[in-house]
């Protein structure tokens, strides 16, 4: 049996079960593409993982993680104009963060060739929003093209890197949650020969300055790229007819639907299963959308409903096309708000379609489904150092103090027992929103949290600015040595990359007069510091540090002779406080009908950060590991 | 054979990764077109996970419509009465492996932990069947996706997912200890 990374990087066509985003990172080497950038964020971090599975010295490319998705573009950009063909990817909310680059790209001769991969969200399953990035490809004058299977986003991308390097612009390749994480069997084609790394930059090759002078000629042979673009996409093979039973009159009208990626295959199962004349035209290469494909076929129908997930992008252009070109056909939206939002699974879509067609698509076969009325809310790991740390830190602050949350492992804070980070705008913002609630506040206490990754990425100007104004609140920093929640990947604080770069260094040369360090498991001394810090007149820092339990764990259990330790409860002493359950909530405790509370061996990892919590002392390592 | 929607679930950290994968290759080697996606969000553990699995010539989105399980596969009751509430088809199948992990809920009262019997009306109630698995001896808590798989085998839901073929899907997956603890577990 071959290793993943020997199937990834093998030279011949072969076939493979594989997810969307191994299948993208397989492309990517038949693709010739020398340089690759990102940063962390679900869904997309498996396309790393694929790349970085490739041991050092069999990689034809470069992969790094940058420091944030602005920077990741800007590597990306330099290495594609000195005639690299470059990738870069992260997250749907990433793309705010790059933006500010990334809105450029499209003025820009990408010698090289640039493909930008989204990982878009529908659904909101791990981010704090459902951005549709299909706005910022027309306000940057990208292309976009949509896969809905992982055999689609394999081809798309091979189709995306030669587009891209033929016209010299960036193209979006744009994945969504169950397209980065559907698995089928797909066919690969064979790896060409190396074409080495290239230094081509050449200034005749742009401008690539865009000062008012040049940035009407620039935007302009944008816009005519995308005109070139648009005949591709109007003879895409990713665009066509689904069509089981034809497309005949019903009641005197013939239907379509319009509808692309994931949700397009929800429409096809409909059909499938109605078994009525009425067909699918899917739109996958969907930017710039082809016009005469799109008027062909509304020509030939009397109403057509456009099915796409999230906002309504795609129905805005069709009506508009349709009212240039007085197009007779009656487009139909989706109706409710609801429609707008999450997936659009067969289910859902079936609900669409029999709106608009009851008398086609029957109503009434709803599944046997009911609610379960009994949420799971995703918790810290058992040991983890930032449960340790809220503990400790709730026993500190006064009452009515406002606590600022971000992103990370932490954000889960809020949930109970802790009920801390009160707010969440997006990475780094909470020493910026921190000041702000404290201007004019003599009454309120105000502390933020950060995590170590995301005060490197996005956390610093913020911070700079406390400094500056000496705004008075306090920073815990959640340190765990890695950035967790999104599976354990370096940054700029572990030493994985390069030499280590130490926050509190960082911190005393930005002249930060208050910094004190704390492994979290000490609890009583992170709450004295947090006690001092809030007592500290100005902007003053906590570096409350563990790492991460879950990647430690990982780490030893691998090891050889490990013997997996516990705590147990002695009864005889247990008072049934029920702070280790009810304050501290490790989800190892387990609350019995009797009201005893013992212990989860699955699920405790034997750290001991819940004994100090035990007001009687009841909780200790079970005897035998001990 | 008719279409199958495979639905299996659990609690982060219970390894429905592992038992998704073992599921989706077993199934593509015992001759089926297959399709799946887990829906893992987060890495941190504790949080409700789920992986849909489905055969058939003519699926085309990997993603099981509501209330149109077949089989669900759970390695922990509460999820497994979820599953069976929210996605069991009717006259559908459960396995679940019976590990209890309460959730902040019932840990603070407000929310009761289902029992089996619970579990076992709500299956009934859709004309279903539901089978309880539980290994009193079984000493690494990760192994409880092997046993299920086991019993899946014995039952034969999956007609051709034998032994054989999941152990060829195992030795894909893992290999020195691990493997030969799993391929035990799985041939006793
Ligand atoms: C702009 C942006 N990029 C990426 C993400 C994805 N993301 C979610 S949690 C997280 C981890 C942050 O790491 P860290 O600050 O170290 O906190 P930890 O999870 O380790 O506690 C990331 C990168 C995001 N939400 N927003
Ligand atoms: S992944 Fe690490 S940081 Fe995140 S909750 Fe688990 S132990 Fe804590
Ligand atoms: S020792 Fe066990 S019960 Fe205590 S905090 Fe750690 S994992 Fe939880």
């Amino acid at each position: 049996m071959k290793k993943f990374y020997e199937q990834l990087t093998d030279k011949e066509q072969w076939k493979g079960l594989l997810m969307g985003n191994h299948a993208v990172a397989r492309a990517m080497l038949e693709a010739g593409v020398k340089v690759i950038t990102s940063y962390p964020g679900s869904p997309t971090p498996e396309i790393a993982e694929a790349l970085n599975s490739v041991p050092q010295d069999m990689r034809d490319y470069h992969f790094e993680w940058a420091t944030n998705e602005k920077v990741a573009t800007e590597v990306a950009f330099g290495s594609s104009i000195n005639g690299n063909m470059s990738v870069v990817f992260f997250k749907s909310v990433g793309l705010n963060v790059a933006a500010d680059s990334l809105v450029q790209l499209g003025l820009m001769n990408l010698t090289g060739g640039l493909v930008v991969i989204l990982g878009d969200d529908p659904g909101a399953n791990s981010s704090q929003n459902e951005q549709d990035n299909r706005h910022f490809a027309r306000m940057s004058y990208i292309p976009v093209m949509e896969p809905a299977t992982p055999t689609e986003a394999y081809k798309m991308f091979l189709e995306a890197a030669k587009l891209s390097k033929k016209h010299q612009m960036p193209i979006i390749l744009r994945l969504t949650t169950h397209v980065c994480h559907a698995k089928e069997l797909i066919s690969f084609g064979a790896i060409g020969e190396s074409n080495g790394y290239k230094a081509e930059f050449d200034v005749n090759n742009g401008p690539y300055l865009p000062i008012t002078k040049t940035v009407f000629p620039l935007k302009k042979k944008a816009m005519e790229k995308l005109d070139l673009i648009r005949k591709e996409s109007e003879r895409s093979p990713f665009n066509n007819i689904y069509s089981p039973f034809g497309c005949k009159e019903i009641n005197g009208k013939k239907l379509g639907i319009i509808s692309s990626s994931m949700p397009a295959l929800s429409v096809m199962e409909n059909l499938d299963k109605a078994g009525k004349p009425v067909d699918l035209l899917q739109i996958n290469f969907s930017y710039p959308m082809p016009e005469e494909m799109i008027a062909g076929y509304l020509k030939d129908k009397d109403e057509v409903i456009i099915i796409e997930e999230l906002d309504r992008i795609m129905e805005y252009e069709i009506k508009a096309l349709a009212f240039d070109r007085d197009i007779k056909c009656r487009i139909l939206t989706r109706k409710t708000h609801d429609d707008i939002m999450g997936e659009l699974t067969s289910d859902r879509t079936w609900d669409i379609m029999t709106g608009h067609w009851p008398e086609v698509f029957e109503s009434g076969i709803k599944p046997v489904t009911q609610p379960f009325a009994n949420p799971r809310i995703p918790q810290m790991c058992p040991g983890c150092g930032h449960r340790s740390a809220f503990h400790a830190i709730k026993q500190a602050l006064p009452d009515g103090t406002i606590t600022v949350g971000d992103i990370g492992c932490h954000s889960l804070g809020f949930f109970e027992p802790y009920n801390m980070g009160e707010m969440l705008l997006s990475m780094g913002h909470s020493n910026g929103t921190a000041a702000g609630l404290t201007i004019g506040n003599e009454k309120r206490k105000v502390l933020a949290f950060i995590g170590d990754s995301t005060f490197f990425h996005a956390g610093l100007p913020a911070i700079i600015n406390a400094v500056l104004y000496d705004h008075d609140f306090t920073l815990v920093v959640m340190e765990n040595g890695t950035t967790a929640m999104t599976g354990h990947q370096p940054h700029a604080g572990t030493g994985e990359i390069g030499e280590k770069i130490s926050i509190d260094k960082v911190l005393e040369s930005f002249g930060v007069k208050f910094i004190r360090r704390i492994d979290t498991y000490q609890q009583k001394k992170l709450t004295e510091y947090i006690k001092e810090s809030l007592d500290h007149k100005g902007f003053s820092v906590v570096i409350a540090s563990h790492p991460c339990m879950l990647k430690f764990m990982k780490q030893q259990r691998r090891k050889e002779g490990f013997v997996q330790k516990h705590v147990e409860i002695d009864q005889s002493k247990c008072e049934r406080h029920l702070t280790c359950i009810e304050d501290f909530g490790c989800p190892s405790f387990v609350k019995n009908e009797d009201g005893s509370i013992t212990v989860n061996e699955d699920l405790c990892i034997g750290d001991g950060s819940c004994r100090p919590t035990c007001p009687v002392s009841a909780i200790d390592f079970k005897k035998e590991a001990k | 054979m008719k279409d199958l929607n495979i639905y299996m679930c659990g609690v982060g950290g219970q390894g429905i990764g592992l038992l998704a994968e073992v599921m989706l290759r077993a199934c593509h080697k015992a001759g089926y077109d297959v399709k799946g996606v887990d829906t893992h969000g987060l890495a941190q553990r504790g949080g409700t996970v789920v992986s849909h699995l489905r055969i058939g010539k003519k699926i085309h989105t990997p993603l099981i419509p509501s209330g149109k399980a077949n089989i669900v596969i759970a390695l922990e009751r509460l999820e497994g009465a979820r599953a069976a509430s929210e996605m069991l088809d009717e006259g559908g199948k459960v396995i679940y492996y019976d590990a209890e992990y309460q959730t902040i809920g019932n840990r603070l009262g407000k929310f009761k932990y289902p029992t089996h019997e619970e579990l076992e009306a709500t299956v009934k109630a859709k004309n279903g069947e539901s089978v309880r698995v539980f290994e009193e001896e079984l000493s690494d808590p990760r192994m409880q996706n092997i046993v299920l798989i086991k019993k899946m085998i014995e039952l034969e839901w999956i007609p051709g997912v034998d032994t054989a073929i999941v152990s060829e899907a195992l030795a894909e997956l893992m290999q020195g200890k691990m493997l030969e603890k799993n391929l035990e577990l799985l041939k006793a």
